[in-house]
């Protein structure tokens, strides 16, 4: 089974939706970006998105730009990702690699997930790889066992929601908003939409498959209200907000610890709520 | 050479589209559509547009009427005979896209993409630009139609290029200097990007280039190749024949895929594109894609790009702002790959070169992008000898590079001006009267620029 359906499984049967850190590897250096990961995972964090730095981030906001442009231009590759995938792995979260497509291919399709699958990575989460020109890419991750996030927005149509959720294993990442990566006032409604858009599609795909939202959420209060409607709650640009703000690596555990406890009470509030 | 028959101008965007891409973008095994989901509606809104409007005569009379009566199309064609007394005695025919409305090629496309934005109903537009020649473009087809503009463009660039900056202004765009990055171009199209997955629902994304996901390099392309319709059917009319070589610059490449288009069936017809080879593709310095660059994604499609061992896309360097880009069209990278066209890299030295004898010889100042092709002429020329005939693509016009040039040449404040490289003198080009202390001097003027 996969490591990420099972993680947001136990979350279900606790009652509440999975809550899922993404912090860039590299920010502001490798060591520091791994023990924030750990932090989040001792905290409450279920699964952790371990990101990949990539020059051109196409859907970040400035806040996650400004991490990973550090990373890039330190030099962070896929070897240091490896290295966190494999402490989250120990820390006892599911760590799910998020990457831009290019640094995949570049590394190579079939070694990525081998080496991803060896370090104990459940699998990756790619923004701007749509299935239609993913075959490489799911041919390696069955073969080394991998789950495959895939994204939807709010302007995917039916047969796009359809067709994007058969080829997730995982989850289905829902883009909550038209836009870039962010921390934002309000969660809105098209996120709600989204999830009951996305569920129905899969299934008519006679799927078992969670949704996950990311994209604006930043708060407890905004996960809670996600995690009434959602499988699963993913926060980006706070955490990264967190690292630029923290003045050195006890400031940084701190800030992250802070953050994933108010967090994982949001997933937990509306649990009890629902 | 074949001799395929010239289609009347009406019919231009209508057939004889070249065997690819396929129905979903690809190139061989380039192009496609490497972007997020949230894009990918508005890319199939794009797409079934395009297609259902480069079909239709009431769009097409529209567009050519545009062509004709606004941008002044078609753009006659040059020789220059003392230009080509520096190319081994080939004949050099120019093809004059600096003549047109706003100074460049980036006009044919820019029209073909407004159009198509008012078709679907958007009332706004969007534009990366490097040089400033396409956001110059975009500002004037959205002031013509009536549509809101916002033009990203490097901060660096506006530096480089800060009267296309004023132009843009003057015409009631919005210009937004992107400080991510590298500065430049690849950073203004990230922006854009992110503009556009955030308005998508008022906002067409018109993309200066023959790059990006699909539909944007076959239509980009489809706009462009009017250039070398136009130019094919000049040469058979005043020549009888078609030419040796043609000849274009590459940045993104939409120049010279609107030139060579024509042209892919004609096999006996070389198919030059020059890169900007910066300070050289052996110092790392340079914009030189498909020379010094391997296959990856970016900007949304498989191409070539200049990137390093872990997929990072790698900061490009030229003194062109146009062609400073570190991607390049799928087109090409295919065009290369089944060698259909070569690509050759032009150093800033030569491109500049080139650019002062055009100045000189002919009294046309080109655009200094367009001067990578002139400069490839001059070798190619070199190369093939007496009675080749060359076409080039003279793209744009080099009013906006006037400060550039100044500075390289170091024409500052000088009341008497060196007579530059070689004229008239039977000097080797190469051996041109910019010395080396000026040509260094110039240089590092350029790039602080």
């Amino acid at each position: 089974m996969s490591a990420l359906a099972e993680r947001i499984g136990s979350a279900q049967a606790e009652g509440r939706a999975a809550l899922i850190a993404y912090i860039p590897v590299g920010y502001p250096d490798v060591p520091t970006s791994i023990k924030a990961m750990v932090a989040a995972v001792e905290a409450g964090a279920d699964a952790v998105e371990v990101g990949v730095p990539y020059s051109d981030p196409g859907i970040d906001g400035p806040v996650i730009q400004e991490a990973v442009d550090v990373a890039v231009r330190a030099g962070v590759g896929m070897r240091d990702v490896l290295r966190a995938v494999e402490a989250v792995s120990a820390a006892g979260a599911v760590p799910v690699v998020m990457s831009y497509w290019n640094p995949i291919e570049r590394y190579g399709v079939d070694r990525f997930a081998t080496d991803l699958a060896a370090a104990g990575g459940a699998g990756a989460i790619t923004p701007d790889l749509i299935p239609d020109e993913a075959a490489d890419w799911i041919a390696a991750s069955d073969r080394a066992g991998l789950d495959r996030v895939f994204l939807v927005a709010p302007s995917s149509t039916e047969a796009r929601l359809r067709l994007t959720t058969a080829a997730c294993r995982g989850f289905v990442y829902a883009a909550s908003t038209m836009g870039v990566t962010g921390t934002r006032a309000a969660v809105g409604d098209a996120a709600e939409q989204l999830v009951a858009r996305t569920r129905a599609a899969v299934g008519d795909n006679e799927q078992e498959l969670a949704v996950c939202v990311g994209l604006g959420v930043s708060n407890g209060d905004q996960a809670a209200e996600v995690a009434s409607f959602a499988d699963g709650v993913i926060v980006g640009s706070a955490y990264v907000r967190a690292l630029l703000d923290a003045g050195d690596e006890t400031e940084t555990v701190a800030a992250v610890t802070r953050l994933t406890r108010e967090l994982a009470e949001g997933v937990r509030r509306a649990g009890v709520r629902a | 050479m074949t001799t395929s028959s010239v289609q009347p101008p009406g019919e231009r965007l209508l057939p004889a589209r070249p065997g690819w891409p396929d129905a979903t973008g690809h190139f061989g095994v380039f192009g496609g559509r490497f972007v997020p989901e949230a894009l990918i509606a508005a890319l199939d809104e794009l797409t079934e547009a395009y297609e259902a409007m480069r079909v239709d005569p009431a769009f097409l009379a529209e567009f050519h009427r545009l062509q004709r009566d606004y941008t002044g199309r078609p753009s006659p064609v040059t020789e220059v005979p003392k230009f080509a007394e520096h190319c081994g005695g080939a004949r050099v025919l120019l093809k004059r896209e600096d003549l047109n409305h706003t100074g460049s090629h980036k006009i044919n496309n820019v029209l073909g993409q407004a159009l198509l934005t008012k078709r679907i109903g958007k009332s706004r537009v969007i534009a990366e630009t490097g040089a400033g020649q396409h956001g110059v473009a975009t500002a004037t087809a959205a002031a013509l139609m009536g549509l809101s503009c916002t033009v990203y463009m490097g901060e660096e660039d506006t530096r480089r290029q800060a009267l296309n900056v004023a132009r843009m202004r003057l015409l009631g765009a919005e210009v937004i200097p992107v400080t991510t990055g590298s500065r430049t171009l690849k950073d203004a199209i990230n922006e854009a990007f992110r503009d556009w997955v955030t308005n998508v629902e008022t906002t067409t994304y018109v993309f200066g280039t023959v790059a990006g996901p699909h539909p944007f390099p076959a239509m980009v392309r489809d706009f462009q190749r009017v250039i070398g319709d136009e130019a094919r059917e000049q040469l058979l009319e005043r020549e009888g024949r078609l030419p040796d070589v043609v000849l274009a610059c590459v940045g993104g490449g939409s120049n010279a895929i609107g030139i060579f288009t024509a042209f892919v069936p004609d096999e006996g017809v070389r198919l030059v594109g020059l890169e900007a080879g910066g300070d050289g593709v052996d110092t790392g310095r340079h914009a030189a894609t498909i020379t010094g660059g391997t296959p990856g994604v970016l900007h949304g499609a498989r191409s070539y790009l200049l990137q390093d061992d872990n997929g990072q896309t790698i900061e490009s360097h030229s003194i062109s702002a146009g062609l400073d880009y570190p991607g390049v069209g799928p087109e090409h990278s295919y065009l290369h790959d089944i060698g259909r066209a070569e690509y050759r890299a032009i150093t800033d030295a030569e491109a500049m070169e080139a650019f002062a004898l055009l100045c000189r010889t002919e009294g046309i100042i080109p655009a200094i992008e367009s001067a990578h092709a002139l400069a490839g002429a001059m070798k190619l020329g070199q190369e093939l000898g007496p009675d080749t005939l060359l076409l080039v693509n003279l793209s744009g016009r080099g009013d906006k590079d006037v400060e550039t040039a100044s500075r390289w040449f170091g024409l500052g404040d000088r009341e008497e001006v060196d007579p530059g490289p070689g004229l008239d003198t039977g000097q080797q080009p190469t051996e041109g009267a910019v010395t080396n202390d000026e040509a260094v001097a110039g240089q590092d003027a350029g790039e602080t620029a």
